[in-house]
């Protein structure tokens, strides 16, 4: 049935449709909506057996998610920034007793300063705690990949994090695409757990594990991603041959055939950059866009696929690795190693800076002149007299206040949506 | 695209202004998409929210730069923030106001603007009539639907049906029919070219070759 | 199942979530120690008695991270030496504070059992843990174990010293159901704090060439006060 909805709503309706019979959340914008929305359709009785804990913290949150799992149970819970680093000891465990959880990311900014905006930075943060990483690029997409994320989770017994831009998707209305349930329970069978605790026939989980295993046990959890990368294609086609949404699962392609220029992004941008590549091939630059739908595991072959015929590879990334830069960029460059291609990296949408058409199409005009690292839209005259303080006394006072004075105000709608 | 930015102030609905045209587009059989302008909701602060309506999917997810189309909820926003920021030159605008829009006094920022495309609708007046309730939301849309063209009645009141029922329900019908009514027979067929801009295709991004 | 140091109470309450889902009278047990309760998993352990799901925890007290090395902990009582209250300085051994009662917070919570108990009175405990899962709710049973080796007593002595402990007044043993205390176990001889101190080589530092009276007095005056908050009478057996 098509809808138009929120994001959030769309995704808790499609979280409902896979039967859970465990959820449990604690809020944090922008993931609120989803298990509101949840909580509600637990609570009215239209999703049985489902059990809504409500937790005292996100750590809590995963700890549940990892019991009932454990139990036997299909366990969904959700968070965003914050929340998912309060939760990070639990998120770890899970992935490494091979426990099938399905989680929400609302992607969103990480303090301080504090910030409840869109960026990346949360899940970025989780790329190497061993859960396989979905990115969606609509609703529609978030819808879809939640229903698959089940049965990836159970298929090859890890769990998996479905992102979705906080706000720019959550808090979005537009039309999606919903299953209808009988669709959904065909495709998506009863959960069959490898491991249970079930006083019938007693096994204990969470041995501690020394020098003599753990290097194999990591080594399992390597090969379980391995194969992940099979399997997400698969689910991606069974569930595309039932609702007629045929996605590749991995990457998804935009006008690579011919393209000199790609940019490589995760996420909602990838629809504002399929606008500025049909706006830029009109103006004769051949640029499409390559969107890597699975971070984890990271598609190297498919990657290198899609590039191997461009000149110049731009990787947009809406998370900082402080240090280095881009964090997209590095397993890119990994993809297409060996290859003559230039790959660059593009900070953009940090906090929820909003990422232009304008900006994106004026970045890939100018290509051949980005330096290896650039911050797009970066308002240097903001930096520079932050600098000059710095410079000026020694006690110059906390960045994130003095930047609030220089500015005016903090969050106004309007003064970042401008155009330069 | 046509692109409509709602002002008012955080709860006054503006969110939910935003949603119910997009939906009201949806029921006409476009394709829309509604958002706020994230985090801003505080009660009474400036709030800001969009909506594309399209014949196409949309794809963008920026904000929208050059509204087509202002919504205006409360009129002590024209003082405070720069409500008319990047509006197109044929710009549609609602405003929310008991006044008519010279004893606004916004005539500088209006200057150059087809006097045709600036409306006034007492929207809480009126909501107030119809609901007892200071709800202009679907006042404010009526009048929106009636000058632009782009929804029909039918679809606003449905769009108040996917959110209200009973006596609210029948109350915003009402409320968003009188408006759709006195907007109606002060611009006749609709002014201007908003189903056009529907059709016209993506944005240019490079506005300076846009005017070249 | 073992998930991580702090998060017993939250994985209990998710086994208790899936038996529910899944319509299966499983009852679920978490254990933990010192540590794991009063520290680092208070949060998932209040939360579980505020939402008063169907599990019993265990917390075995040896009022210290024992398992590192003895530092100390939330439980850790007041003087007692540990590697991070080293008996030195001013104020020797752990700062003299009313130390973290978690009994009497489980009993905040209202939730229908708190009991605690020694490994001196194993028939006591037993009693009490059958009592416990006779009752459908969040339960709570803090369990008083000696340590030989962090408390610095001779391995002979770990039940004397629990038992001590109770008829010393500092470690009460007693009964809550919904917040009120039902019941405490009487004392069958009462004996001064110094002899369930002086055993103890984490209290040497108050037995010196000079005792440390005023400390000493102190950790009497909390063992009075339990007494009378409980209401603990010495019976003749």
């Amino acid at each position: 049935m098509r809808k138009q909805i929120e994001g959030s709503a769309a995704v808790a309706q499609a979280v409902a449709l896979a039967r859970p019979e465990v959820i449990c959340a604690y809020p944090i914008s922008p993931q609120t909506h989803i298990v509101e929305a949840l909580s509600a359709i637990v609570k009215s009785g239209d999703l049985q057996p489902c059990e809504f804990v409500n937790v005292e913290s996100e750590f809590a949150a995963m700890s549940v998610a990892i019991g009932a799992s454990a139990a036997g149970a299909r366990a969904y819970t959700a968070t965003a920034s914050q929340g998912l680093l309060f939760m990070v000891e639990a998120v770890y465990n899970a992935s490494g007793l091979g426990l099938p959880i399905v989680m929400t990311v609302a992607n969103r900014a990480i303090g301080a300063p504090i910030n409840i905006w869109n960026d990346h930075s949360d899940s970025m943060s989780q790329r190497d705690s061993g859960w396989i990483q979905l990115y969606a690029e609509d609703n529609q997409e978030a819808v879809d990949l939640h229903i698959q994320a089940f049965k990836l989770a159970e298929t090859v017994s890890l769990p998996v994090m479905v992102c979705m831009d906080g706000f720019i998707l959550t808090h979005a209305v537009e039309e999606v695409e919903m299953p209808d349930q009988a669709t959904v329970d065909a495709f998506l069978p009863a959960f069959e757990p490898r491991q249970v605790l079930d006083p019938a026939e007693p096994v204990s989980i969470g041995a501690m594990v020394g020098p003599e295993a753990f290097m194999e046990v990591r080594y399992l959890a390597h090969r379980r991603q391995m194969e992940a990368l099979e399997v997400i294609p698969a689910i991606a086609a069974e569930y595309g041959a039932v609702t007629g949404r045929v996605r590749d699962g991995l990457i998804s392609r935009y006008r690579l055939d011919d393209a000199e220029i790609v940019v490589v992004a995760l996420g909602s941008v990838i629809g504002t950059l399929q606008d500025t590549v049909d706006a830029l091939r009109e103006q004769g630059v051949l640029v499409g866009v390559l969107g890597i739908t699975s971070f984890r595991p990271f598609p190297l072959e498919s990657v290198r696929d899609a590039l191997a015929g461009a000149r110049s590879v731009v990787v947009l990334e809406k998370a900082l690795a402080v240090g280095i830069g881009g964090i997209v960029a590095n397993n890119v460059r990994t993809a297409v190693a060996g290859l003559a291609i230039d790959v660059r990296t593009v900070i953009a949408g940090l906090g929820g800076r909003p990422i232009l058409g304008e900006s994106l199409a004026e970045m890939i005009r100018g290509v051949d002149d980005l330096d290896e690292l650039t911050f797009l839209d970066l308002r240097t005259e903001l930096v520079e007299r932050e600098l000059q303080r710095n410079r000026a006394t020694r006690r110059s006072g906390p960045t994130a206040e003095n930047l609030l004075r220089d500015v005016g105000a903090v969050g106004d709608p309007l003064s970042v949506r401008m155009p330069r | 695209m046509f692109q409509t930015r709602f002002h008012g102030r955080g709860g006054q609905g503006v969110v939910t202004a935003a949603e119910l045209l997009s939906v009201a587009a949806f029921r006409a059989g476009r394709h829309a998409q509604a958002f706020p302008s994230f985090g801003s909701e505080r009660t009474g602060a400036p709030v800001v929210s969009y909506c594309r309506i399209d014949d196409r999917p949309i794809r963008s997810r920026e904000p929208v730069v050059v509204p087509d189309a202002l919504i205006i909820q409360d009129t002590t926003l024209l003082q405070q923030t720069d409500v008319f920021a990047g509006l197109a030159d044929d710009g549609y605008i609602v405003i929310n106001s008991t006044r008519d829009v010279p004893e606004l006094g916004i005539g500088e920022m209006l200057a150059g603007r087809d006097p045709a495309r600036v409306i006034t609708v007492p929207a809480t007046r009126i909501a107030m009539q119809h609901l007892g309730r200071p709800l202009p939301n679907l006042v404010l849309l009526g009048a929106f639907a009636a000058l632009t063209g782009l929804v029909g009645l039918v679809d606003v009141q449905a769009a108040a049906g996917e959110r209200f029922q009973g006596a609210v329900l029948e109350g915003n019908c009402a409320a968003a029919r009188q408006a759709y009514d006195v907007v109606k027979a002060h611009v006749g067929e609709g002014v201007g070219d908003a189903m056009a801009a529907v059709s016209a295709g993506a944005p240019v991004f490079d506005r300076k070759d846009a005017d070249a | 199942m073992h998930s991580l140091f702090g998060n017993a109470a939250a994985v209990a309450t998710g086994v208790f979530a899936a038996m529910r889902a899944k319509g299966r009278d499983t009852r679920v047990v978490a254990q933990a120690g010192d540590g794991g309760t009063v520290d680092i998993g208070l949060g998932p352990l209040s939360g579980m008695f505020e939402r008063n799901d169907d599990v019993l925890f265990i917390c075995y007290d040896n009022e210290a991270y024992m398992n590192t090395g003895v530092q100390r902990s939330g439980a850790t009582p007041p003087a007692a030496r540990t590697a991070t209250t080293q008996a030195v300085g001013e104020h020797p051994g752990n700062v003299f504070g009313q130390g973290k009662d978690l009994p009497r917070i489980a009993m905040a919570h209202e939730i229908p059992y708190v009991a605690t108990a020694t490994v001196a009175d194993l028939r006591d405990l037993e009693a009490k843990v059958e009592k416990a899962m006779a009752i459908r709710g969040a339960r709570y049973i803090h369990v008083l174990v000696p340590c030989p080796l962090g408390w610095g007593s001779a391995s002979k002595d770990t039940i004397l010293l629990a038992r001590l402990a109770q008829q010393s007044g500092l470690f009460p043993v007693f009964e809550a159901e919904f917040g009120e205390v039902t019941a405490v176990l009487p004392i069958r001889r009462r004996v001064p704090v110094t002899e369930y101190l002086q055993p103890q080589k984490r209290y040497a530092h108050l037995f010196g060439q000079t005792p440390d009276t005023e400390t000493i007095e102190r950790i009497q005056a909390q063992a009075d006060r339990n007494l009378s908050r409980y209401h603990i009478d010495e019976v003749e057996i």
